[in-house]
């Protein structure tokens, strides 16, 4: 039989997610059994059970399900925008919309994601960020588009 | 075939403390111990009759040996499953089956928290979600927010109806002597106040107080021994579909649907037995979803529902008589003070806000995010 500490190697799934995001590639798992996308990432599928997931390219295709503005005072920043996106392949996600006012983003708009580049205290982090689809936004295949 | 869990276990003593701000630097337990001695003393009991302890905490990461250690017990069976604000809707099924099981013979569920006179804002050991963290949402307001505004989009549920759920609850609070805040307010006066995560403002959010709360039970068979009416758990069940707001299936529709359901079941009533009921409001969101999902009213029509005062003193469904946590106290996990306040109402001891006549009460927990969802079917000896 083999051991787990054989057969559990390599990097996890938060780490793979942000190992393609880092290369400008947004990848969601994709469930073999059932054929099902999954958002976050985890080992094993949450609609059928399955543990074979395969990374996929996504068309980073969404749209506004929900939609919130935190009133951060202005001295500290200003108002931003807070949505879960549904993605065309099926998983929502948390997210920013930008490029338009916080209080304008609505619910049923098309947006676009954007891999975006943070720094925090521990260390650089890749993000996705969505824009609205007629922005005419060239999609998920830029690296590094934009600072979060 | 009715269920063993039905009418098994009744509550005889209730007790609340520090409700708003606790005196003289009580701390947690402090709180908790003074709302137990008040439990305790309706049901004729002392603390050395404990031997059942059900509680969660903000501020103790193992809260049954925090408490048992502090009240100075041994208890034969404790939980502390930690689901939220709901934890203490939950303790009453698993009390009862603790009873009912001869693990334990006097439950007390209690719970204590001081979060406004020492933190000043809400006490959470809540961790962080991975996922939402760069996107920097207010826990947990804008994950509520997010449900307030797709049930909008989706029903047309209106900001003047959220203010209603408010307003009804300054109402009740304003009979009850206990509760935090008693000024006059309006719809007006709702929606003119501080946006915080749109569309909830500040009035739309619950208070932060202190405040502790305490209930013991013991198995049927043994109520005779005490001085209270005794009010039976009739039924009981939790439910979940999600932990993080992104993993809600659907932002309109809480696992209520199935808590409710199964509760109902086990008590055998519906929606049209309940005479009195306290819905968890941390937002002013919550109990219109749980009326619909508790099958007050359909998918869709809780904005319309509780307007024009249907839900507030005079109103034909009186909901969170004590004023809730929108105006009674909220010390950060509320789950408590729905069942204390039903039970009161029960027992006909709720004074200027008393429901006439009421028999069958239902009490509902909220915890995390709308992740956890208990509900309570609570009633008096005419219903067994």
């Amino acid at each position: 039989m083999q051991s787990a500490v054989d057969t559990f190697q390599g990097d996890g799934p938060d780490r793979e997610f942000q190992n393609y995001l880092g290369r400008g590639e947004f990848r969601l798992q994709q469930c073999q059994a059932c054929n099902e996308f999954i958002f976050y990432p985890r080992v094993l599928c949450p609609h059928c059970g399955g543990f074979d997931l395969q990374w996929r390219l996504v068309s980073g295709d969404g749209v506004v399900y929900s939609t919130t503005v935190v009133r951060r005072r202005e001295e500290k920043g200003g108002p931003y925008n807070v949505a879960i996106i549904e993605l065309a392949e099926g998983p929502r996600m948390m997210s920013r919309v930008e490029g338009i006012a916080a209080d304008k983003v609505a619910i049923g708009s098309a947006v676009k994601a954007r891999i975006a580049t943070e720094s925090d205290p521990q260390g650089e982090r890749h993000i996705v960020l969505f824009d609205l689809a007629e922005a005419g936004s060239s999609g998920v295949t830029n690296a590094g588009g934009g600072a979060g | 075939m009715a269920n063993s869990l039905r009418g098994s276990a009744a509550i005889v003593g209730v007790g609340h403390a520090g409700m708003g701000e606790a005196a003289g630097g009580r701390n947690a337990l402090d709180i908790l111990g003074d709302s137990a001695q008040v439990a305790l003393a309706e049901a004729g009991l002392t603390i050395r009759d404990v031997d059942g302890l059900f509680t969660g905490s903000s501020f103790h990461f193992m809260p049954t040996l925090s408490t048992a250690e502090y009240l100075g017990i041994q208890p034969s069976y404790f939980d502390g499953s930690m689901i939220g604000g709901a934890s203490f809707v939950n303790y009453l099924s698993s009390a009862a089956l603790a009873l009912e099981a001869g693990l334990c013979n006097v439950a007390l569920i209690c719970y204590g928290s001081n979060q406004r006179t020492s933190v000043g804002g809400l006490a959470t050991m809540s961790e962080q979600q991975p996922y939402e963290v760069p996107y920097a949402p207010r826990y947990p307001i804008s994950s509520y927010a997010l449900a307030t505004a797709r049930h909008m989009y989706e029903y047309g549920t209106t900001r003047e109806q959220l203010a209603e759920v408010a307003v009804a609850a300054r109402r009740w609070a304003q009979l009850n002597p206990d509760a935090f805040e008693q000024a006059d307010t309006s719809v007006e006066e709702v929606l003119a106040s501080r946006m915080i995560s749109d569309p909830l403002t500040v009035r739309d959010c619950c208070l932060v107080t202190d405040g502790g709360g305490a209930i013991v039970m013991v198995r049927a068979e043994r109520v005779d021994d005490f001085e209270k009416p005794p009010i039976y758990l009739l039924g009981g069940s939790s439910a979940t579909r999600h932990r993080q707001i992104t993993s809600m299936p659907d932002l309109t529709e809480t696992a209520a649907v199935e808590s409710g359901q199964r509760a109902y079941e086990i008590a055998g009533v519906g929606p049209k037995d309940v005479d009195v009921l306290g819905l968890y409001d941390a937002f002013t969101i919550n109990p219109i979803l749980f009326l619909e999902d508790l099958g007050f009213c359909a998918k869709g029509e809780g904005g319309a529902f509780v307007a024009e005062g249907r839900i507030a003193p005079g109103g034909e469904l009186p909901v969170n008589t004590n004023g809730g946590g929108l105006s009674c106290c909220h010390p950060g996990m509320y789950g408590i003070f729905p069942v204390i306040e039903v039970v009161r109402q029960l027992r006909g001891e709720a004074g200027e806000r008393q429901v006439n006549g009421a028999d069958i009460g239902l009490a509902h927990g909220n915890g995390g995010v709308l992740s956890a969802q208990v509900t309570a079917i609570l009633g008096t000896a005419a219903t067994l």
